[in-house]
Parts: C-alpha cells; structure tokens; sequence
C-alpha cells in the first residue's frame, strides 16, 4: 500500500541527510553545477564564487558556535585572521606546503579560539559576546604590532598551493581545492550534528541547566564547540589568504565578524543550510550593491559620495529588516517554500 | 620621564574617561531598563556632535541654543528609533538584539558620512573660551575643564533623577521586575522609550564636549566601542559604576598608553589596553565593581 506523502517511522531515516531520492538527484545537479562553474563563468564571477565557497566554511563554523551551542561570538573575523597567518607563515616563511599550512592554521585556530573560549565557561550570553568582542580588538592588534611574524602594518605575501610540479596558480584550479574543503567540512558539520556531541551542543543551547542535570559537561563541550569552530575559522582564513596570495590586518576586522554573525542570521541561526544561504547572500549583496552604485554614480556623478556612504548603511538597513520581519532567516523561508511546493497545487 | 608628564596623562585620561562615563551612562541606562544591548550608542555620539555642528557652524545659532536643539533632535530620535526598531524585538534572542543594533549603527554612520562626508569638522567659533588655567603648574586648556565638569553634571543629574524622580523610580522597578511594575501602574512602554530618551540625550551631549575638544569626523563612533570595558568594569547594571568606569578606562587607557610610549617604546597601546583591562576584569571579577551577581545553582 502506497502512502500520500512522506512518513519517517524510525530516527534512522529522521536523521537522514538526503532524505528522499529526490533530493540525491538535487544535490546530484547541484554538484555537478558547482564542477562546472569554472567553465561556465570566468573572471571577476569566479572570484566572487571562491569567496562564496570561503565564506561558507566560516559560516558553518561560527553557526556551530552561536547556532547550535548558542555561544555567542563577535570574534570570527579575528580567528579567519588567525588563520591566514599562520598559514602565510607556516608556507611563506618556513617554506612547508599549503598542505601542512591549512591543517596548521586550523589547529592553531582552535588552539586560539578554545583560550578565548574559557571565559565562555563562566559567562553567558551578553558577557560572551563582549568578551569576544575583545578578543577581536586584541587578535587585530596582535597582527598588527607582532611583526617579525605577522608583517606588521605591510602584510605578507604567501604563495598558491602546489604538488608535484603543478601550482594551482589560476583562480580556476584553485577553485576546485577551495570546493573540496567546503564540501568537506560541510558535510562534516551536518554529520555533526546527527552525533552525540552535536545533539549534546543543542541540549546546551536549549537549556544549559538541564543539560548539565543530565550527565553533559557543560565545560566539555563549550569549549569542544568553540575549537571546532575556531578551526572551521582557521581553514576559511587560511583558504582566503591563499586565495588572494597576501594577508595584511585590515581584512579581519570587525566589519569581517560582523559580515558572519549577519550570514548565520539572515540565513538561520541552527541550520547548516542556513549557513550557506547566508554566505551566498552576504557575499552578492556588497557586489550587487556596488554595481548599482557605479551605475547610479556614471549618471549623477555629484551622487558619488552619498551612494558609497549608502552601500555600509543598506547593509545595516537589510540585518535590521531581516530581524525584524523574518527572524528564522532564509532556512525558515526555505522549508515554508519546500512545504508549499510539496503539496502543490492542493496545498490544503 | 617627568611629573609634569604624568599629570598630563591624567588629566587627559580624565576628560576622555569623563566623555566614556557620559557614553557608558546611556549605555547602563538602556541596559538596565530594557536589557537591550546598544551597540549604537557609539553613533548616538556621533550623531548628537554632528547635529550640533550643523547648528551652531551651519546655521549660525548660539551655542546655548543650539545644545538645546541638539538634545530635542536627540530625544526626537530615540523615540523613533525605539518605537520602529526596538520594539519589534522585545522577547526575540540576544543576539537578534545585539544584530539588530550593530544594523542600526551601520545605517546611523552611513547617513552621517552621507550628509557630512568624512572630513574632520571643527566647531568655529569654538564654545569655550581658549585660554589655559594653570592647575599644579600645568597649563591646562579650559575646554578640558569644562568638558570634566559638565558630564560630572550630567552623571550627577542623572543619578539624582534615578533615585529620587518618580519616573526614575518607576525605571528602577522595571528593571527589578517588569511585570511587577505594570501591575502597579506603571508603564513599561512608556519607560522603555524614556530610557531610549535619556540614554541619547546623555551621549548626544557627551559627542558635542568630545567634538568641541578634538573636532568631529566619522571615527567618533570609536567611543561606543569603549562603553563595553567602563561598563564591565563598573558592573553592567549600575549606574554609579558606569561613572566610575568610564573614568577609570580612560585614566589606564592614557597612563598605559603613556607609560608604553616612554619605557617599552611600544605605540598604539590605547586601542588595546581597554579590551585587556576588559578581559581580566571577565576573569577575576566578572560581575564587576556594582554589578547585580546573578546567582544559579545546579
């Protein structure tokens, strides 16, 4: 006997990450979709889906943190920072591979992140966030001032990765690594959170007090969530300054974990597929902006001034209006869109 | 390394603190009556020292004037800010506030560049007179001194209006317990938005004292940022403490600032020392001087 519609009988098939066969073969076009892009688009697309695919890392990572354990943390951009330069110096001034320089910047990432995390044990919610936001000042000016390491104020400048005799020197070749380690590590965050550890990071958000009563180390995992985090920080930093060969201080500022907390929240705070929404968007909108911008700018060229003051303040404007009349972000308006389709067109 | 040099640090550390314990007032303000985290109040600031500046150089009003003009421009402000923005997110989850805000903010410093571009403006003529007073045997400039005395005025209003006013009693107790306070008759609404107001008025004119001293430009929203150290350090819900703080920052900001300078020849300690302060202060002591300690057993 055939059932209308889509009955999950066991928490096997719950938990399953491609639920339907219909799904598979989605996610089948999209990979082949993500294969092809670099043959289909070339140039300044390219770069902007490198940094997509970057920024999808970075996001996952930080909704494992403020999402899924509900820690909250202004820090993000500082830790991509962390990342990139231990990566620049591991291959630009050690002179090892990229292969040994990103795993390297992940765990020192995570080495960072988990000492910045310690606080977390103690405090919640308001003081974590504030706590972060220092650990963002100190990082910034860390990178800054450390120069035999960092390069001070000039930056460094770090090499495409390479094996064999063949460096990824095109934005093209380099693309396909990029999407391998996002694929990856996506992936990796869905399973996660099928896992113990990650319904043990949900428990922990949803109520720390029951948690704890129920046999979770609050200390454990706490400090596990902001280690992984940091690390998904770490690789995503370490991919970006590869990807644009140089790393100076001023591309992980504030702004930069201000860009992340916006992704995970316009994209939905506790879901992976949130996380990547987010990304995508966060990552079109200052590029579809800016175009709007040079165009307005070519007509009214006295305009020039106010636009480009305009382009921080729509962004501002979008997280507000995105708060306000859609706090579940994109992953919420995503599933009322599937549940409509679904029953299409007898949707009652 | 000399006394004479020493007490300039204070005294600059004072006057910088006294702006930071104006700022972090509004900030505690805000806080304690809506548990709202402000990220804007850095732009509150900016915009109360930009309007003044529009006032008093752009159209020519008196000084006196224009002060007052700001503080309805600030009030008119926050009223609509609370009631458009802030309302909507009651109930909604920390960091939805806390985003929100820093939305706020970006909006807030996008209209100012946009209408003021980012050129640094001074106020001409200058509000108070330039002379120096020579206190200890150091020439200090007046503007410094006024600067210092008027947000101590503030601090002291405004604490004096927190425990003896009846709407800062009826503030006090919608802090303590909001459904408490309602029961009695109080309206919460109503308090939410006053305490927007004051929390604007107070910054707004801490902006016009910090502009008439170093000018204005687009980075004055720097000093929101360095509300979260006073008011950490002071205990986040207590008014006396935010003063306190604010001050103390700006004394350890400058001093080690200065120190560094002299001994270690290390410059640009200042953007960082108040985020170290912030750090240890989270360690050891992380309710702060005041502050409510909130208690949980498991």
């Amino acid at each position: 006997m055939q059932f209308c519609g889509d009955f999950r009988t066991t928490y096997e098939k719950d938990v399953k990450i491609f639920q339907t066969p219909f799904i598979k073969v989605c996610m089948g076009f999209l990979g082949v979709a993500l294969l092809a892009l670099p043959f289909l688009v070339k140039g300044e697309y390219l770069w902007i889906a490198l940094q997509i695919l970057i920024a999808v890392i970075g996001a996952v990572g930080l909704n494992i943190l403020t999402g899924f354990t509900g820690q909250i943390s202004l820090g993000q951009g500082a830790f991509l920072g962390v990342g990139a330069y231990t990566s620049a110096y591991v291959t630009a001034k050690l002179g090892l591979s990229f292969w040994i320089g990103v795993p390297a910047a992940g765990l020192v990432t995570a080495m960072a992140g988990m000492v910045f995390g310690v606080p977390s044990l103690r405090l919640k919610g308001l003081y974590l966030a504030i706590a972060t936001l220092a650990s963002q000042f100190i990082l910034e000016w860390i990178f800054l001032r450390w120069e035999p390491v960092t390069g001070g104020s000039y930056g460094i400048a770090i090499p495409r990765p390479v094996i064999g005799s063949y460096t990824f020197e095109s934005d093209r070749s380099y693309y396909y690594i990029v999407l391998a380690f996002t694929v990856v590590m996506t992936l990796f965050a869905t399973n996660l959170i099928r896992t113990k550890t990650g319904r043990a990071f949900m428990a922990v958000r949803d109520h720390y007090i029951s948690a704890e009563i129920m046999g979770i180390s609050l200390y454990k995992y706490r400090l596990l969530s902001f280690g992984i985090s940091s690390f998904y920080a770490g690789v995503a930093g370490a991919l970006f300054g590869h990807a644009l060969k140089f790393v100076s201080s001023e591309q992980f500022n504030i702004g930069v974990s201000i860009a992340y907390l916006a992704m995970i929240i316009i994209g939905g705070l506790g879901s992976v597929i949130g996380s990547i929404f987010g990304a995508v968007f966060m990552i079109l909108l200052p590029k579809i902006l800016s175009v709007i911008t040079t165009l307005v700018s070519a007509d009214f060229p006295s305009l020039t001034r106010l636009v480009t003051a305009f382009e921080q303040g729509i962004f501002g404007l979008i997280i507000v209006l995105f708060l306000i009349f859609e706090p579940d972000g994109l992953a919420h308006r995503w599933k009322l869109m599937k549940a409509y389709w679904k029953l299409y067109p007898f949707s009652y | 390394m000399t006394m004479q040099y020493l007490l300039q640090l204070v005294i600059s550390g004072l006057v910088i603190g006294s702006i930071y314990a104006a700022v972090a007032l509004g900030f505690t303000i805000i806080y304690k009556a809506t548990r709202v985290v402000n990220f804007a109040q850095g732009e509150f600031l900016m915009v109360g020292a930009y309007v003044c500046y529009a006032f008093v150089v752009q159209m020519r009003v008196p000084f006196w004037a224009a002060l007052l003009l700001t503080i309805l421009f600030a009030l008119a402000m926050a009223m609509v800010l609370e009631r458009l923005v802030l309302r909507p997110m009651i109930g909604e989850p920390i960091i939805s506030i806390i985003m929100v805000t820093i939305g706020l903010s970006l909006v807030m410093r996008a209209l100012v560049t946009a209408i003021w571009g980012n050129d640094i403006l001074v106020y001409e003529p200058k509000l108070f007179q330039q002379e120096t007073v020579s206190i200890g045997g150091l020439p200090v400039s007046q503007e410094f001194i006024w600067c210092f005395v008027l947000s101590m005025v503030l601090l002291v209003v405004f604490s004096a209006f927190f425990k003896f006013s009846k709407a800062g009693v009826a503030m006090r107790a919608t802090a303590f317990n909001q459904q408490a306070a309602q029961s009695m008759g109080i309206s919460v609404k109503a308090i939410f938005a006053l305490s927007w107001i004051i929390s604007a008025i107070v910054s707004g004119i801490g902006g016009v004292l910090i502009g008439n001293i170093n000018g204005i430009n687009s980075s004055l929203y720097h000093f929101g940022l360095k509300v979260f150290p006073a008011t950490i350090l002071g205990g986040l819900d207590s008014i006396l403490g935010a003063a306190l703080g604010g001050l103390i920052i700006g004394l350890l900001e400058n001093l080690s600032d200065g120190l560094c300078k002299a001994y270690l020849d290390l410059s640009g300690v200042k953007e960082v020392a108040p985020y170290v302060i912030l750090v240890i202060i989270l360690m050891i002591k992380p309710y702060g001087l005041f502050g409510t300690k909130e208690i949980e057993r498991v």
